[in-house]
């Protein structure tokens, strides 16, 4: 028997039940429309996410207080717990390798100017943080070099919180007061977005000692380290962790977290969005799939005695199984194909109202999302091929 | 040649056997007429399926043309009855969604025979069985008569050896009756063996032999032209 013939008489059994061929080609629909539509979103977040992260460059790791990677508690010992300091930051800046170090302290402060104030992000930085963080002064400078510990009243402003405050007046060399103390602004930054959530746009830059001594902290947030590349991620992490681990104690009461690290981290966050996206799709597929099951096992049912026909005309089983299979896989095809033009459609009618919307359609999954419904259909299939394949012809002959 | 020996087929309906055949022996010759009669639940319609390989016997040989077709697997059974053997039934079976020309295509179809040759053979088919004219009508659009026509082209568009018929007349008129049977003896004429299955005393007579089966078993075998004797002695008494 020819493939276009098995075809051929498939489709006409189709064409002959329309509605409840259109029923189930939906059902399947439905379902890979959605997987598509969940796949470019997951696709889309992913691109976003992982842009936000590699932004910084490679050659950077950053090292916070606290030990995360491994279980106990420090100083359980007796030993001291050191905390992390501005001078832990200067001694990195020793370190064979290293290239910049930024000790940096966050908090939430009111801002005022005049009559106006405004609750913003305040970053305790030093001169580093531009380069670091890939942010520009438009108006004035950014904190000048050298000690962290100089440079104390001192104030560069994120571009919205300058405009918020000064409207269209210049604000480089005005006066500001930042939680209670008095400031001298001295540059203004160029719009930035957001950076890993933080509005980059609404803060304030402090020197970090300046910082430190407003928000009352003996601590350090976070200092951010970059190193050359030649001289290696690994031999420049070690380095600073021995040098650390010296200065604390013999302690390791911080931890070390490297670009693959927080790549790591975030693949495997990911990985769980992707496997959910994956499930609710694979649900909406598994609603098609029934359906199909159920349209294929009706139309056994009713063609009985033309399968006992096609069997008193000398069709072998395998003929009677691959038929209807055949069908199965069809109506499948047809959904899947649908699906895909409207899951495609539909994200790209997204993307157009809503610009922001993280959708990325990917010629792979949209083939994939056709391979999985033809599969699905197969599969759909296989029992109600099985059971027409296994009647009995003179039974199915007999049948009314 | 069809030759059966010692045939049986019994169904196991909960705790009693029921034999549908109890041993028969029967040898039909190449382009013999056959007429098999009998009561209801006699068997008939049971030897038809199993000459017609569609059932298998519980006990017995089954030789057809010298070869034992017990051992035989599903699909060498299949490729004999589309190519060896064709079928006629009482109630046509004809697939409804399809026109007399889809219905005679589908055995060239089973056997994979090219689109392109097909075509002529269909034509060629309903043209002998009258009903070229008829081609793109779906069954519905056809009387009794003409569905069995299409029916039989479709029995006989593989040049089978063997032409089974179960009550192919069963559900005619006379005249529409005589044509089915008309055209089945023409076929037979050509050298095919033609196989009845009839309750239809009419129908049994013109074939040359007539086999008579009660419970399963054969009580009587008589020339055709005897059972029109029996018919007017029994008429007579």
């Amino acid at each position: 028997m020819r493939f276009t013939d098995s075809l051929r008489l498939g489709l006409s059994s189709l064409r002959a039940h329309r509605l409840r061929t259109l029923l189930s080609v939906l059902s399947i629909a439905i379902g890979i429309t959605s997987v598509v539509l969940l796949t470019s979103i997951g696709e889309g977040a992913r691109l976003y996410v992982l842009g936000q992260f590699t932004q910084f460059g490679s050659n950077m790791f950053e090292i916070v207080p606290g030990k995360v990677e491994t279980a106990g508690l420090p100083g359980v010992f007796g030993g001291t717990t050191r905390k992390l300091s501005l001078a832990d930051a200067q001694a990195i800046e020793g370190v064979n390798g290293v290239e910049t170090v930024l000790p940096s302290v966050m908090g939430q402060a009111r801002v005022e100017y005049g009559g106006l104030g405004r609750s913003v992000t305040v970053f305790g930085v030093t001169s580093a943080a531009p380069a670091l963080w890939r942010m520009s002064v438009r108006h004035g400078s950014f904190l000048p070099p050298g000690d962290a510990q100089r440079g104390r009243h001192a104030v560069v402003l994120g571009s919205r919180l300058a405009r918020e405050l000064f409207g269209a007046e210049p604000a480089v060399g005005r006066l500001v007061r930042v939680a209670g103390a008095r400031l001298r602004v001295l540059g203004v930054m160029a719009p930035r977005g957001r950076l890993l959530g933080f509005d980059m746009d609404d803060t304030a830059f402090l020197p970090v000692s300046t910082a430190m001594q407003l928000f009352n902290l003996d601590e350090l947030t976070e200092i951010d380290v970059t190193f050359r590349p030649e001289v290696g991620a690994r031999r420049t992490t070690e380095a600073v962790r021995a040098l650390l681990r010296a200065r604390h104690d013999d302690n390791e009461d911080f931890t070390l977290i490297t670009q693959d690290q927080m790549l790591g981290v975030l693949g495997s966050v990911l990985d769980v969005v992707s496997l959910a996206v994956g499930g609710i799709g694979a649900g909406a597929l598994l609603v098609g799939a029934v359906g199909i099951l159920t349209m294929m096992w009706i139309a056994v049912g009713e063609r009985t005695r033309e399968i006992g026909l096609l069997r008193a005309l000398g069709a072998r089983t395998s003929q009677i199984r691959s038929l209807f299979l055949l069908e199965a896989t069809f109506l499948a095809g047809a959904g899947g194909a649908l699906g895909s033009l409207a899951g495609v459609g539909l994200a790209l009618i997204g993307r157009r109202f809503v610009p922001g919307l993280p959708l990325r359609i990917t010629a792979l999954h949209v083939g994939l999302a056709l391979v999985v419904s033809v599969l699905t259909g197969l599969a759909a299939g296989v029992g109600p091929a099985g059971r027409a394949a296994k009647l009995d012809p003179v039974i199915a002959l007999r049948s009314e | 040649m069809i030759e059966l020996e010692d045939i049986w087929r019994t169904y196991q309906l909960g705790d009693t056997t029921l034999h549908a055949l109890a041993g028969i022996d029967e040898t039909i010759q190449d382009g013999e007429h056959v007429a098999i009669m009998g009561p209801s639940g006699s068997g008939k319609s049971t030897l038809l399926n199993i000459i017609g390989l569609l059932d298998r016997p519980t006990r017995g040989t089954y030789r057809l043309d010298g070869r034992a077709v017990g051992g035989l697997d599903d699909d060498a059974l299949a490729a004999i009855r589309r190519r060896g053997i064709g079928y006629v039934f009482q109630s046509y079976h004809l697939i409804e969604r399809l026109d007399a020309r889809g219905n005679v295509e589908l055995p060239l179809i089973l056997d994979g025979v090219a689109p392109r040759e097909r075509r002529g053979r269909v034509e060629a088919a309903l043209e002998a069985v009258g009903l070229a004219e008829r081609a793109d009508h779906r069954p519905s659009e056809l009387s009794g008569g003409q569905r069995q026509r299409v029916a039989i082209a479709r029995a006989t568009i593989l040049n089978p050896r063997v032409i089974l018929a179960d009550e192919p007349t069963g559900n005619l008129d006379s005249s529409s009756g005589e044509q089915v049977l008309a055209l089945l003896e023409g076929f037979r004429a050509r050298g095919l063996t033609l196989i009845l299955v009839t309750h239809d005393p009419a129908v049994a007579r013109r074939a040359e032999r007539v086999i008579i089966l009660r419970d399963g078993r054969v009580v009587r075998r008589m020339p055709g032209r005897e059972l029109q004797d029996l018919e007017r002695a029994l008429a007579g008494e």
